[in-house]
């Protein structure tokens, strides 16, 4: 039965959160916490640190915490795949229409008239985790004195290797990680 | 659309190393796609790949795996769809199961959370990388109300914080009124 109450929780999780990880979270939080009661609001907590922490949908990476923390392996199935139901259905249907018609003139203008927000979008995200990793702030509290240099000439020797080079993206990423912490411990900072 | 078996080990492959790799949020994992499918395997095209972004936003459900069940769909159908989401929710599913067993001890080691403080500097580059690809694109179609588009985009989620779904429909709206725009100009050239 608890694994029939965890499936239906995330089944919901995965229908509702639109617009990415961050609205999943609340979502989460009351079908886990406050619904069902499978997790005290501090465990809760703990889950949302890890789940950053770590590679992957922010939703993907909280069911399956939930559902190892509830029921073990058997739990991590039974959430990953309600969370994602939703998704398969709702995204497939969506293709099978995007593929029939998008060849289609009028289709076609309207689609182009989207394209300008996705590039903004993508912009803006890479906007806040610029400032995130700069100054560990939002753009809102940023203060310019508390610039972290070694943060900005990663930032800068990356950009210059992905244009300049055109490195692997995922070695840029991880060798960003090593280099800056190599950086950060040879100053003594950790 | 043909579908197209022999790229299903590839597309497996691809996700599963993009999604083992991306900290930081779907619009990383877009930005990666963006580089694997349309600039290296040159499966998609550039704006198919805009398109398939729009709707993975406007849909329910955590971004990369939507975008898996459409790109997936694309190559090979429903098995496709359904390869490209394996690919993308195995690495987590391990990553956190084996977390979830010791993670009072990762939570607080100070390695772990500096290299992911740093790591966004990196995130941060390869997304740049790829805006400034995607923004010049935009700019090179040389219609203002594009550009003017993608300007005010930016400044309504960033500085003004609406959401990424309300953007996109935004768009949708003025797409609709453009294309009447257009029908009504071909006929008045027609009359």
């Amino acid at each position: 039965m608890l694994l029939l109450k965890l499936f239906f929780a995330f089944i919901q999780v995965g229908l509702f959160s639109v617009g990415g990880g961050y609205a999943a979270i609340p979502l989460i939080q009351e079908q886990i916490v406050d619904i069902y009661g499978l997790m005290t609001l501090e465990e809760f907590s703990d889950l949302v640190t890890v789940a950053e922490m770590t590679p992957g949908p922010i939703s993907i990476n909280s069911a399956t915490f939930v559902g190892m923390r509830i029921a073990g392996i058997f739990g991590v199935f039974v959430c990953t795949i309600a969370c994602i139901i939703p998704s398969f259905c709702i995204c497939l249907m969506l293709a099978h229409f995007y593929y029939k018609y998008r060849s289609v003139k009028g289709v076609q203008v309207v689609l182009s008239a989207m394209r300008p927000a996705v590039v903004a979008l993508i912009a803006s995200a890479g906007a806040s985790i610029l400032m995130l990793g700069l100054f560990q702030a939002e753009l809102a509290e940023v203060i310019p004195g508390n610039i972290r240099i070694v943060e900005l000439g990663i930032f800068a020797g990356a950009l210059f290797l992905l244009r300049k080079y055109r490195m692997n993206a995922i070695l840029i990423i991880l060798g960003s990680g090593v280099v800056g912490t190599a950086i950060y411990s040879l100053m003594g900072a950790v | 659309m043909k579908k197209d078996y022999s790229k299903l080990r590839t597309l497996f492959k691809t996700m599963f190393v993009l999604s083992a790799c991306t900290f930081g949020g779907g619009f990383v994992i877009v930005s990666l796609m963006k580089k694997k499918y349309v600039d290296e395997l040159k499966w998609f095209e550039e704006s198919e790949m805009l398109d398939v972004t729009a709707i993975t936003q406007s849909s329910p459900g955590p971004l990369p795996v939507n975008a898996s069940v459409i790109i997936g769909y694309r190559i090979a159908g429903v098995v496709g769809s359904l390869t490209a989401i394996a690919g993308t929710i195995l690495p987590p599913m391990i990553i956190i199961s084996v977390i979830s067993l010791f993670y009072e001890q990762f939570r607080t080691n100070l390695y772990i959370s500096t290299a992911l403080q740093v790591m966004r500097a990196g995130v941060a580059a390869v997304i740049f990388d790829v805006v400034i690809n995607l923004s010049g694109n935009v700019i090179r179609t040389r219609r203002l109300l594009y550009i003017a588009m993608m300007l005010t985009a930016f400044a309504a989620r960033y500085l003004w914080g609406i959401s990424a779904m309300a953007v996109i429909l935004t768009c949708l709206a003025i797409g609709l009124v453009d294309l009447s725009v257009s029908f009504r100009r071909e006929k008045g050239v027609e009359a």
